[in-house]
Protein backbone atom coordinates (compact mmCIF):
# COMPACT_ATOMS: atom_id res chain seq x y z
CA UNK A 1 0.00 0.00 0.00
CA UNK A 2 1.10 3.13 -1.15
CA UNK A 3 1.64 6.69 0.88
CA UNK A 4 -0.18 8.44 -1.76
CA UNK A 5 -1.36 11.34 0.16
CA UNK A 6 2.66 11.89 0.78
CA UNK A 7 3.53 11.44 -2.64
CA UNK A 8 1.51 14.47 -3.50
CA UNK A 9 1.92 16.61 -0.85
CA UNK A 10 5.74 16.56 -1.39
CA UNK A 11 5.24 16.67 -5.29
CA UNK A 12 2.87 19.76 -4.88
CA UNK A 13 5.06 21.28 -1.98
CA UNK A 14 8.11 20.93 -4.90
CA UNK A 15 5.60 22.47 -7.71
CA UNK A 16 4.94 25.23 -5.68
CA UNK A 17 8.61 26.21 -5.29
CA UNK A 18 8.78 26.46 -8.98
CA UNK A 19 6.40 29.06 -9.07
CA UNK A 20 7.38 30.60 -6.01
CA UNK A 21 10.92 31.15 -7.79
CA UNK A 22 9.71 31.36 -11.47
CA UNK A 23 12.20 33.94 -12.88
CA UNK A 24 14.90 31.03 -11.70
CA UNK A 25 12.88 27.98 -12.75
CA UNK A 26 11.76 28.97 -16.20
CA UNK A 27 12.38 32.53 -17.56
CA UNK A 28 15.72 31.95 -17.08
CA UNK A 29 16.54 28.84 -19.47
CA UNK A 30 13.82 30.45 -21.45
CA UNK A 31 16.12 33.99 -21.92
CA UNK A 32 19.38 31.75 -22.03
CA UNK A 33 18.40 30.02 -25.07
CA UNK A 34 16.79 32.58 -26.84
CA UNK A 35 20.43 33.83 -26.28
CA UNK A 36 22.00 30.91 -28.19
CA UNK A 37 19.85 30.97 -31.00
CA UNK A 38 20.64 34.83 -31.54
CA UNK A 39 24.19 34.02 -31.21
CA UNK A 40 24.88 30.61 -32.67
CA UNK A 41 21.67 30.14 -34.92
CA UNK A 42 21.49 33.80 -36.35
CA UNK A 43 24.93 35.26 -36.30
CA UNK A 44 27.64 32.24 -36.41
CA UNK A 45 24.62 29.92 -38.07
CA UNK A 46 24.35 32.06 -40.82
CA UNK A 47 27.79 31.15 -41.57
CA UNK A 48 27.26 27.56 -41.29
CA UNK A 49 25.73 25.83 -44.20
CA UNK A 50 23.72 22.97 -43.69
CA UNK A 51 24.42 20.28 -41.30
CA UNK A 52 22.89 17.04 -43.34
CA UNK A 53 20.30 18.60 -45.15
CA UNK A 54 18.93 20.47 -41.72
CA UNK A 55 19.79 23.80 -41.55
CA UNK A 56 22.49 24.60 -38.96
CA UNK A 57 19.53 26.76 -36.38
CA UNK A 58 17.31 23.99 -37.05
CA UNK A 59 19.95 22.03 -36.19
CA UNK A 60 20.87 22.58 -32.83
CA UNK A 61 17.21 22.77 -31.23
CA UNK A 62 17.34 19.30 -29.99
CA UNK A 63 20.74 19.65 -28.39
CA UNK A 64 19.57 23.01 -27.14
CA UNK A 65 16.60 21.50 -25.14
CA UNK A 66 18.75 18.67 -24.50
CA UNK A 67 21.21 21.18 -22.81
CA UNK A 68 18.34 22.91 -20.63
CA UNK A 69 16.88 19.43 -19.77
CA UNK A 70 19.98 18.23 -18.57
CA UNK A 71 21.53 21.23 -16.54
CA UNK A 72 17.99 22.17 -15.46
CA UNK A 73 16.88 18.48 -14.06
CA UNK A 74 19.90 18.55 -12.16
CA UNK A 75 20.05 21.75 -10.55
CA UNK A 76 16.41 21.27 -9.40
CA UNK A 77 16.26 17.79 -8.49
CA UNK A 78 19.72 18.63 -6.55
CA UNK A 79 18.29 21.82 -4.96
CA UNK A 80 14.92 19.87 -4.12
CA UNK A 81 16.50 17.34 -1.29
CA UNK A 82 19.71 19.20 -0.80
CA UNK A 83 18.32 22.32 0.44
CA UNK A 84 15.98 20.08 3.10
CA UNK A 85 19.13 18.74 4.49
CA UNK A 86 20.53 21.99 4.70
CA UNK A 87 17.62 23.60 6.61
CA UNK A 88 17.07 20.74 8.31
CA UNK A 89 13.43 20.29 7.83
CA UNK A 90 14.73 16.99 6.47
CA UNK A 91 13.59 15.62 9.69
CA UNK A 92 10.13 15.29 8.62
CA UNK A 93 10.50 13.69 6.00
CA UNK A 94 12.43 11.09 7.78
CA UNK A 95 10.20 10.51 10.27
CA UNK A 96 7.79 10.10 8.03
CA UNK A 97 5.78 6.73 7.03
CA UNK A 98 7.20 7.00 3.74
CA UNK A 99 9.08 4.32 1.69
CA UNK A 100 12.32 5.21 -1.00
CA UNK A 101 10.55 4.90 -3.58
CA UNK A 102 7.73 7.35 -2.83
CA UNK A 103 10.11 9.76 -1.71
CA UNK A 104 12.29 9.21 -5.00
CA UNK A 105 9.22 9.45 -7.02
CA UNK A 106 7.59 12.52 -5.82
CA UNK A 107 10.90 14.52 -5.72
CA UNK A 108 12.59 13.26 -8.98
CA UNK A 109 9.02 13.15 -10.30
CA UNK A 110 8.64 17.03 -9.60
CA UNK A 111 12.13 17.80 -11.00
CA UNK A 112 11.06 15.74 -13.88
CA UNK A 113 7.53 17.50 -14.73
CA UNK A 114 9.23 20.74 -14.36
CA UNK A 115 11.99 19.73 -16.98
CA UNK A 116 9.80 18.11 -19.39
CA UNK A 117 7.71 21.67 -18.97
CA UNK A 118 10.31 23.45 -19.93
CA UNK A 119 11.79 21.11 -22.76
CA UNK A 120 8.43 22.10 -24.50
CA UNK A 121 8.52 25.60 -23.92
CA UNK A 122 11.84 26.05 -25.45
CA UNK A 123 10.67 23.87 -28.05
CA UNK A 124 7.88 26.59 -28.21
CA UNK A 125 10.23 29.13 -27.83
CA UNK A 126 12.68 27.89 -30.91
CA UNK A 127 10.26 27.92 -33.05
CA UNK A 128 9.57 31.56 -32.64
CA UNK A 129 13.45 31.52 -34.43
CA UNK A 130 13.88 28.92 -36.81
CA UNK A 131 11.31 26.52 -38.81
CA UNK A 132 10.78 23.48 -36.90
CA UNK A 133 9.57 20.29 -37.60
CA UNK A 134 9.21 16.82 -35.47
CA UNK A 135 9.42 13.67 -37.47
CA UNK A 136 8.53 11.38 -34.69
CA UNK A 137 6.80 13.38 -32.04
CA UNK A 138 6.45 10.37 -29.66
CA UNK A 139 9.75 9.70 -29.60
CA UNK A 140 10.89 13.27 -29.24
CA UNK A 141 8.01 12.91 -26.11
CA UNK A 142 9.92 9.81 -25.35
CA UNK A 143 13.21 10.80 -24.88
CA UNK A 144 12.26 13.97 -23.69
CA UNK A 145 10.66 12.36 -20.35
CA UNK A 146 13.47 9.42 -20.20
CA UNK A 147 16.28 12.10 -20.17
CA UNK A 148 13.96 14.28 -17.44
CA UNK A 149 13.66 11.31 -15.21
CA UNK A 150 17.10 10.29 -15.98
CA UNK A 151 18.91 13.38 -15.35
CA UNK A 152 16.43 14.07 -12.27
CA UNK A 153 17.55 11.06 -10.61
CA UNK A 154 21.25 12.34 -11.21
CA UNK A 155 20.02 15.19 -9.80
CA UNK A 156 18.49 13.87 -6.79
CA UNK A 157 22.11 11.51 -6.24
CA UNK A 158 23.86 14.72 -5.99
CA UNK A 159 21.81 16.80 -3.85
CA UNK A 160 22.41 13.63 -1.38
CA UNK A 161 25.82 13.96 -1.97
CA UNK A 162 26.74 17.01 -1.77
CA UNK A 163 27.48 18.90 2.18
CA UNK A 164 27.58 22.23 0.48
CA UNK A 165 26.38 24.48 -1.74
CA UNK A 166 30.00 24.06 -4.06
CA UNK A 167 29.46 20.36 -3.90
CA UNK A 168 26.28 21.12 -5.50
CA UNK A 169 27.57 23.16 -8.44
CA UNK A 170 30.62 21.52 -9.09
CA UNK A 171 28.71 18.32 -11.07
CA UNK A 172 26.77 20.24 -12.97
CA UNK A 173 29.62 22.72 -13.87
CA UNK A 174 32.71 20.44 -14.43
CA UNK A 175 30.57 17.18 -15.40
CA UNK A 176 27.49 17.76 -17.37
CA UNK A 177 27.89 21.01 -18.99
CA UNK A 178 31.18 19.90 -20.80
CA UNK A 179 29.94 16.60 -21.78
CA UNK A 180 26.70 18.18 -23.02
CA UNK A 181 28.83 20.76 -25.42
CA UNK A 182 31.42 18.16 -26.45
CA UNK A 183 28.58 15.64 -27.08
CA UNK A 184 26.93 17.27 -30.11
CA UNK A 185 24.61 19.91 -29.25
CA UNK A 186 26.08 22.50 -31.47
CA UNK A 187 27.57 19.61 -34.26
CA UNK A 188 27.08 16.40 -35.45
CA UNK A 189 29.84 13.88 -34.13
CA UNK A 190 29.89 13.21 -37.63
CA UNK A 191 32.11 16.18 -37.99
CA UNK A 192 35.17 15.16 -35.48
CA UNK A 193 38.18 13.85 -36.99
CA UNK A 194 37.82 10.15 -36.74
CA UNK A 195 39.63 9.76 -33.13
CA UNK A 196 37.70 12.22 -31.81
CA UNK A 197 34.74 10.54 -32.84
CA UNK A 198 35.65 7.45 -31.26
CA UNK A 199 36.35 9.59 -28.18
CA UNK A 200 32.91 11.37 -28.21
CA UNK A 201 31.40 7.35 -28.22
CA UNK A 202 32.54 7.24 -24.31
CA UNK A 203 30.01 10.61 -23.74
CA UNK A 204 26.89 9.42 -22.66
CA UNK A 205 25.27 12.79 -23.84
CA UNK A 206 26.05 11.66 -27.04
CA UNK A 207 23.39 9.06 -27.23
CA UNK A 208 20.62 11.09 -25.59
CA UNK A 209 20.88 13.81 -27.76
CA UNK A 210 21.54 11.67 -31.21
CA UNK A 211 18.31 10.06 -30.59
CA UNK A 212 16.79 13.16 -29.63
CA UNK A 213 17.77 14.43 -32.70
CA UNK A 214 17.00 11.74 -34.62
CA UNK A 215 12.90 12.28 -33.65
CA UNK A 216 13.27 15.26 -34.93
CA UNK A 217 14.83 15.02 -38.30
CA UNK A 218 15.32 11.82 -39.21
CA UNK A 219 19.29 12.17 -38.82
CA UNK A 220 21.08 10.31 -36.35
CA UNK A 221 25.03 9.90 -35.68
CA UNK A 222 24.04 6.39 -33.61
CA UNK A 223 21.33 4.16 -34.17
CA UNK A 224 18.33 4.48 -32.74
CA UNK A 225 18.44 1.44 -31.15
CA UNK A 226 21.41 1.96 -29.14
CA UNK A 227 20.27 5.56 -28.37
CA UNK A 228 17.32 4.71 -26.66
CA UNK A 229 19.23 1.16 -24.85
CA UNK A 230 22.34 3.54 -23.59
CA UNK A 231 19.48 6.22 -22.31
CA UNK A 232 17.81 3.12 -20.82
CA UNK A 233 20.87 2.04 -19.18
CA UNK A 234 21.57 5.64 -17.48
CA UNK A 235 18.32 5.48 -16.02
CA UNK A 236 18.84 1.80 -14.90
CA UNK A 237 22.56 2.64 -12.97
CA UNK A 238 20.82 5.92 -11.61
CA UNK A 239 17.74 3.62 -10.19
CA UNK A 240 20.38 1.41 -8.60
CA UNK A 241 22.66 4.06 -6.96
CA UNK A 242 19.39 5.46 -5.70
CA UNK A 243 18.29 2.34 -3.94
CA UNK A 244 21.59 1.71 -2.61
CA UNK A 245 21.52 5.25 -0.93
CA UNK A 246 18.09 4.61 0.59
CA UNK A 247 19.19 0.91 1.45
CA UNK A 248 22.28 2.22 3.96
CA UNK A 249 20.71 6.00 4.99
CA UNK A 250 24.39 7.03 3.04
CA UNK A 251 24.24 10.84 3.87
CA UNK A 252 20.80 10.89 4.87
CA UNK A 253 21.08 9.63 8.61
CA UNK A 254 23.66 9.29 10.85
CA UNK B 1 -0.28 0.17 32.72
CA UNK B 2 0.12 -0.73 28.95
CA UNK B 3 3.54 0.20 27.18
CA UNK B 4 3.58 1.81 24.47
CA UNK B 5 7.15 2.38 23.28
CA UNK B 6 9.51 -0.67 24.44
CA UNK B 7 13.72 0.00 23.51
CA UNK B 8 15.81 -3.29 24.85
CA UNK B 9 19.74 -2.91 24.30
CA UNK B 10 19.59 0.46 22.37
CA UNK B 11 22.92 1.55 21.70
CA UNK B 12 24.56 3.84 18.99
CA UNK B 13 27.47 4.76 17.89
CA UNK B 14 28.43 7.39 15.21
CA UNK B 15 30.52 7.14 12.18
CA UNK B 16 32.80 9.21 13.80
CA UNK B 17 33.16 6.52 16.42
CA UNK B 18 31.47 8.29 19.06
CA UNK B 19 28.88 6.00 21.58
CA UNK B 20 26.39 8.43 21.90
CA UNK B 21 23.75 5.55 23.61
CA UNK B 22 24.67 2.42 25.54
CA UNK B 23 22.14 -0.30 26.07
CA UNK B 24 19.45 1.77 27.20
CA UNK B 25 16.51 -0.26 28.16
CA UNK B 26 13.50 1.94 28.75
CA UNK B 27 9.66 1.21 28.18
CA UNK B 28 7.24 3.89 28.16
CA UNK B 29 3.90 3.59 29.44
CA UNK B 30 0.39 4.76 27.74
CA UNK B 31 -0.69 8.02 28.22
CA UNK B 32 1.78 9.21 30.65
CA UNK B 33 4.03 12.09 30.66
CA UNK B 34 7.54 11.13 30.68
CA UNK B 35 10.61 13.71 30.82
CA UNK B 36 13.95 12.67 29.85
CA UNK B 37 16.62 14.78 31.99
CA UNK B 38 20.31 14.84 31.44
CA UNK B 39 23.15 17.62 30.44
CA UNK B 40 24.21 18.67 27.42
CA UNK B 41 25.62 15.66 24.64
CA UNK B 42 23.63 12.97 26.98
CA UNK B 43 22.17 11.08 24.32
CA UNK B 44 18.23 12.64 24.83
CA UNK B 45 18.23 13.66 21.04
CA UNK B 46 19.86 10.37 19.72
CA UNK B 47 17.14 8.62 21.56
CA UNK B 48 14.89 10.24 20.18
CA UNK B 49 15.95 10.64 16.59
CA UNK B 50 16.07 6.70 16.74
CA UNK B 51 12.46 5.86 17.76
CA UNK B 52 11.45 8.20 15.04
CA UNK B 53 13.65 6.96 12.49
CA UNK B 54 15.66 9.56 11.62
CA UNK B 55 19.28 8.09 13.08
CA UNK B 56 19.83 4.63 12.37
CA UNK B 57 20.21 2.40 15.45
CA UNK B 58 23.63 0.74 16.14
CA UNK B 59 22.37 -2.32 17.67
CA UNK B 60 18.91 -3.13 19.79
CA UNK B 61 15.53 -2.76 18.92
CA UNK B 62 12.37 -0.88 19.35
CA UNK B 63 9.02 -1.40 19.36
CA UNK B 64 5.94 1.35 19.26
CA UNK B 65 2.65 0.14 19.63
CA UNK B 66 4.17 -3.41 18.89
CA UNK B 67 5.53 -1.72 15.68
CA UNK B 68 9.25 -2.60 15.04
CA UNK B 69 10.55 0.48 13.88
CA UNK B 70 12.37 -0.45 11.32
CA UNK B 71 10.50 -3.29 9.77
CA UNK B 72 7.13 -2.06 10.06
CA UNK B 73 8.48 1.82 10.21
CA UNK B 74 4.98 2.88 8.25
CA UNK B 75 2.78 2.07 11.33
CA UNK B 76 4.97 2.91 13.95
CA UNK B 77 6.04 6.10 12.28
CA UNK B 78 2.45 7.15 11.86
CA UNK B 79 1.52 7.26 15.77
CA UNK B 80 4.73 9.42 16.24
CA UNK B 81 4.72 13.16 16.04
CA UNK B 82 8.02 14.70 16.59
CA UNK B 83 9.27 18.43 17.19
CA UNK B 84 12.52 18.64 17.43
CA UNK B 85 15.29 20.69 19.53
CA UNK B 86 15.92 22.73 15.89
CA UNK B 87 14.18 25.66 14.53
CA UNK B 88 13.76 24.03 11.32
CA UNK B 89 11.68 25.56 8.91
CA UNK B 90 10.74 26.07 5.35
CA UNK B 91 10.75 29.92 5.70
CA UNK B 92 8.86 30.92 2.35
CA UNK B 93 6.12 28.91 2.97
CA UNK B 94 2.82 29.99 4.45
CA UNK B 95 1.47 29.06 8.18
CA UNK B 96 -1.62 26.83 6.65
CA UNK B 97 0.61 25.53 3.86
CA UNK B 98 3.21 23.85 6.08
CA UNK B 99 0.92 22.50 8.66
CA UNK B 100 -1.11 20.79 5.76
CA UNK B 101 1.76 19.12 3.60
CA UNK B 102 3.03 17.30 7.49
CA UNK B 103 -0.87 16.35 7.53
CA UNK B 104 -0.24 14.73 4.17
CA UNK B 105 3.35 13.54 4.63
CA UNK B 106 2.13 11.50 7.57
CA UNK B 107 -0.69 9.59 4.98
CA UNK B 108 -3.52 11.58 6.17
CA UNK B 109 -6.23 12.70 4.00
CA UNK B 110 -6.89 16.41 4.23
CA UNK B 111 -8.82 17.71 7.09
CA UNK B 112 -8.75 21.55 7.26
CA UNK B 113 -11.26 21.76 10.35
CA UNK B 114 -8.75 19.98 12.09
CA UNK B 115 -5.84 22.13 11.03
CA UNK B 116 -7.47 25.02 11.97
CA UNK B 117 -8.56 23.96 15.42
CA UNK B 118 -5.00 23.03 16.09
CA UNK B 119 -3.59 26.25 14.74
CA UNK B 120 -6.47 28.02 16.89
CA UNK B 121 -5.02 26.05 19.62
CA UNK B 122 -1.61 26.99 19.60
CA UNK B 123 -2.40 31.02 18.82
CA UNK B 124 -1.22 30.71 15.38
CA UNK B 125 -4.76 31.24 13.48
CA UNK B 126 -3.68 34.87 12.99
CA UNK B 127 -0.94 33.87 11.51
CA UNK B 128 -2.37 31.10 8.86
CA UNK B 129 -1.67 33.26 5.68
CA UNK B 130 2.00 34.38 6.66
CA UNK B 131 5.41 33.05 5.42
CA UNK B 132 7.00 31.50 8.16
CA UNK B 133 9.87 33.81 7.68
CA UNK B 134 7.96 37.14 9.47
CA UNK B 135 7.13 34.26 12.35
CA UNK B 136 8.92 35.40 15.86
CA UNK B 137 10.93 32.33 17.52
CA UNK B 138 8.28 31.43 20.30
CA UNK B 139 5.60 31.29 17.18
CA UNK B 140 8.10 29.03 15.36
CA UNK B 141 8.11 26.37 18.26
CA UNK B 142 4.32 26.55 18.56
CA UNK B 143 4.44 25.70 14.37
CA UNK B 144 6.57 23.20 14.87
CA UNK B 145 4.08 21.73 17.13
CA UNK B 146 1.13 22.23 15.04
CA UNK B 147 3.07 20.44 12.57
CA UNK B 148 3.48 17.81 14.82
CA UNK B 149 0.12 17.60 15.93
CA UNK B 150 -0.95 17.97 12.32
CA UNK B 151 -1.84 13.96 11.71
CA UNK B 152 -3.47 13.46 15.41
CA UNK B 153 -0.47 10.98 16.26
CA UNK B 154 -1.20 9.12 19.73
CA UNK B 155 2.84 9.81 20.57
CA UNK B 156 4.40 13.08 20.55
CA UNK B 157 8.13 13.46 21.06
CA UNK B 158 9.16 17.58 22.54
CA UNK B 159 12.58 17.95 22.17
CA UNK B 160 12.86 20.77 24.65
CA UNK B 161 10.30 22.21 23.83
CA UNK B 162 10.20 25.53 26.00
CA UNK B 163 13.88 25.86 24.91
CA UNK B 164 13.83 29.92 24.57
CA UNK B 165 10.28 30.76 24.91
CA UNK B 166 9.30 33.20 27.39
CA UNK B 167 7.66 32.17 30.81
CA UNK B 168 4.28 33.03 29.90
CA UNK B 169 4.68 30.57 26.56
CA UNK B 170 5.87 27.92 28.95
CA UNK B 171 2.75 28.13 31.15
CA UNK B 172 0.34 27.80 27.96
CA UNK B 173 2.72 24.94 26.45
CA UNK B 174 2.47 23.04 29.46
CA UNK B 175 -1.36 23.36 29.53
CA UNK B 176 -1.67 22.19 25.98
CA UNK B 177 1.18 19.21 26.94
CA UNK B 178 -1.54 18.39 29.76
CA UNK B 179 -4.31 18.87 28.05
CA UNK B 180 -2.86 16.42 25.13
CA UNK B 181 -2.28 13.51 27.60
CA UNK B 182 -5.26 14.03 29.07
CA UNK B 183 -6.90 13.34 25.42
CA UNK B 184 -5.00 10.44 25.93
CA UNK B 185 -1.87 11.18 23.52
CA UNK B 186 1.44 9.91 25.57
CA UNK B 187 3.99 12.61 25.78
CA UNK B 188 7.88 12.19 25.73
CA UNK B 189 9.67 15.41 26.44
CA UNK B 190 13.33 16.15 27.24
CA UNK B 191 14.35 19.42 28.82
CA UNK B 192 17.19 21.32 30.76
CA UNK B 193 14.56 23.33 32.94
CA UNK B 194 14.26 20.41 36.05
CA UNK B 195 11.25 22.80 37.19
CA UNK B 196 9.64 21.70 33.98
CA UNK B 197 9.92 18.23 34.74
CA UNK B 198 8.82 18.50 38.49
CA UNK B 199 5.91 20.54 37.25
CA UNK B 200 4.55 18.18 34.49
CA UNK B 201 6.31 14.58 34.72
CA UNK B 202 4.53 10.97 35.34
CA UNK B 203 8.03 9.22 35.24
CA UNK B 204 11.04 10.75 34.96
CA UNK B 205 14.29 9.26 32.98
CA UNK B 206 17.71 10.55 33.83
CA UNK B 207 20.73 10.09 30.92
CA UNK B 208 24.26 10.88 31.09
CA UNK B 209 26.90 9.93 28.92
CA UNK B 210 24.99 7.63 26.77
CA UNK B 211 23.78 5.43 30.07
CA UNK B 212 19.72 5.64 31.31
CA UNK B 213 21.40 5.48 35.00
CA UNK B 214 17.87 6.02 36.32
CA UNK B 215 13.65 5.91 35.41
CA UNK B 216 11.29 6.16 38.12
CA UNK B 217 8.18 7.80 39.13
CA UNK B 218 8.19 11.27 39.60
CA UNK B 219 6.95 11.20 43.05
CA UNK B 220 8.93 8.03 44.29
CA UNK B 221 12.10 9.72 42.65
CA UNK B 222 11.82 13.23 44.88
CA UNK B 223 10.72 10.66 47.86
CA UNK B 224 13.64 8.49 47.46
CA UNK B 225 15.83 11.12 46.85
CA UNK B 226 14.76 13.53 48.55
CA UNK B 227 16.67 15.12 51.53
CA UNK B 228 14.77 17.44 54.30
CA UNK B 229 16.36 19.80 55.77
CA UNK B 230 15.99 21.58 59.09
CA UNK B 231 17.67 24.95 60.09
CA UNK B 232 17.25 26.49 63.68
CA UNK B 233 18.17 29.95 64.05
CA UNK B 234 19.86 30.00 67.49
CA UNK B 235 19.57 32.81 70.10
CA UNK B 236 23.51 32.59 71.06
CA UNK B 237 25.89 31.41 68.02
CA UNK B 238 27.84 28.65 68.89
CA UNK B 239 31.90 28.04 68.20
CA UNK B 240 31.08 24.42 67.70
CA UNK B 241 28.03 21.56 67.71
CA UNK B 242 27.87 20.31 71.72
CA UNK B 243 29.80 17.54 72.14
CA UNK B 244 26.60 15.26 72.92
CA UNK B 245 25.15 16.29 69.47
CA UNK B 246 27.83 15.39 67.23
CA UNK B 247 27.02 11.63 66.54
CA UNK B 248 23.62 13.57 65.16
CA UNK B 249 25.65 14.48 62.00
CA UNK B 250 24.78 18.64 62.82
CA UNK B 251 26.69 21.28 61.49
CA UNK B 252 26.83 25.03 62.14
CA UNK B 253 26.82 27.83 60.10
CA UNK B 254 29.85 29.63 59.13
CA UNK B 255 29.03 32.57 61.85
CA UNK B 256 27.78 29.84 64.57
CA UNK B 257 24.34 31.56 64.33
CA UNK B 258 22.42 28.82 61.76
CA UNK B 259 22.58 24.80 63.33
CA UNK B 260 21.55 22.70 60.24
CA UNK B 261 20.23 19.08 60.23
CA UNK B 262 19.76 17.65 57.00
CA UNK B 263 18.24 13.74 56.56
CA UNK B 264 16.30 11.64 54.78
CA UNK B 265 12.38 12.21 53.79
CA UNK B 266 12.72 7.98 53.91
CA UNK B 267 14.06 7.29 56.99
CA UNK B 268 11.11 6.59 59.57
CA UNK B 269 12.75 7.68 62.48
CA UNK B 270 14.65 11.04 61.85
CA UNK B 271 13.61 11.88 64.76
CA UNK B 272 13.13 15.65 65.10
CA UNK B 273 11.07 15.21 67.90
CA UNK B 274 14.53 13.75 69.78
CA UNK B 275 16.41 16.42 68.28
CA UNK B 276 14.80 19.69 69.71
CA UNK B 277 14.52 17.35 73.08
CA UNK B 278 18.01 17.36 73.53
CA UNK B 279 18.71 20.42 72.15
CA UNK B 280 16.39 21.45 75.16
CA UNK B 281 18.83 19.57 77.26
CA UNK B 282 21.86 20.57 76.22
CA UNK B 283 20.77 24.18 76.82
CA UNK B 284 20.81 25.28 73.33
CA UNK B 285 17.20 27.35 72.63
CA UNK B 286 16.62 28.89 69.11
CA UNK B 287 14.14 31.90 68.18
CA UNK B 288 13.17 30.29 64.82
CA UNK B 289 12.96 27.23 62.70
CA UNK B 290 12.88 26.55 58.73
CA UNK B 291 12.51 23.37 56.91
CA UNK B 292 13.96 22.16 53.22
CA UNK B 293 13.62 19.68 50.78
CA UNK B 294 15.50 19.39 47.66
CA UNK B 295 14.24 19.90 44.62
CA UNK B 296 14.47 17.52 41.38
CA UNK B 297 17.10 19.69 40.51
CA UNK B 298 19.66 18.88 43.80
CA UNK B 299 18.56 15.54 43.24
CA UNK B 300 19.51 15.78 39.69
CA UNK B 301 22.75 17.61 40.19
CA UNK B 302 23.89 15.04 43.11
CA UNK B 303 23.08 12.17 40.62
CA UNK B 304 25.02 12.96 37.67
CA UNK B 305 27.95 14.65 39.31
CA UNK B 306 27.91 11.47 41.68
CA UNK B 307 28.13 9.84 38.35
CA UNK B 308 30.68 11.70 36.44
CA UNK B 309 33.09 11.61 39.88
CA UNK B 310 32.94 7.81 39.73
CA UNK B 311 33.99 7.46 35.46
N1 LIG C 1 25.74 13.03 13.77
C1 LIG C 1 26.58 12.89 14.78
N2 LIG C 1 27.83 12.45 14.60
C2 LIG C 1 28.67 12.30 15.62
N3 LIG C 1 28.37 12.55 16.91
C3 LIG C 1 27.13 13.01 17.16
C4 LIG C 1 26.17 13.19 16.12
N4 LIG C 1 25.03 13.64 16.69
C5 LIG C 1 25.27 13.73 18.00
N5 LIG C 1 26.53 13.34 18.30
C6 LIG C 1 27.15 13.28 19.62
O1 LIG C 1 26.38 12.42 20.43
C7 LIG C 1 26.28 12.92 21.75
C8 LIG C 1 24.82 13.01 22.16
O2 LIG C 1 24.21 14.03 21.40
P1 LIG C 1 22.68 14.38 21.60
O3 LIG C 1 22.33 15.39 20.59
O4 LIG C 1 21.90 13.11 21.60
O5 LIG C 1 22.71 15.02 23.06
P2 LIG C 1 21.53 15.70 23.87
O6 LIG C 1 21.37 14.94 25.12
O7 LIG C 1 20.33 15.87 23.03
O8 LIG C 1 22.18 17.10 24.18
P3 LIG C 1 21.51 18.57 24.29
O9 LIG C 1 20.93 18.66 25.64
O10 LIG C 1 22.67 19.48 24.13
O11 LIG C 1 20.51 18.68 23.19
C9 LIG C 1 27.00 14.26 21.76
O12 LIG C 1 28.28 14.07 22.31
C10 LIG C 1 27.11 14.63 20.31
O13 LIG C 1 28.29 15.34 20.07
MG1 LIG D 1 19.33 17.42 22.26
Amino acid sequence: MMNLHAVRAIFRFEMARTWRTLMQSVISPVISTSLYFIVFGAAIGARIPEVEGVSYGAFIVPGLIMLSLLTQSISNASFGIYFPKFSGTIYELLSAPVSTPEIVLSYVGAAATKSIMLGLIILVTSGLFVPLRVAHPLWMLLFLVLTSVTFSLVGFIIGIWADGFEKLQVVPLLIITPLTFLGGSFYSIAMLPPFWQQVALFNPVVYLISGFRWSFYDIADVSLGVSLGMTLVFLAVALVIVAWIFRTGYRLKA
Amino acid sequence: MQDVISISNLSKTYASGFSALKNVDLTIHRGEIFALLGPNGAGKTTLISIVCGIVNPSSGSVTVDGHDIQRDYRASRSLIGLVPQELSTDAFESVWNTVTFSRGLFGKAANPAHIEKMLRALSLWDKKDNRIITLSGGMKRRLMIAKALSHEPQILFLDEPTAGVDVELRRDMWQLVRDLRDSGVTIILTTHYIEEAEEMADRIGVITHGELILVEEKCELMRKLGKKQLTLLLQQPLSHVPTELVSRGLTLSGDGSELIYTYDTQDADAGVAELLKELAAAGIHYKDLRTEQSSLEDIFVSLVSGRSKKS
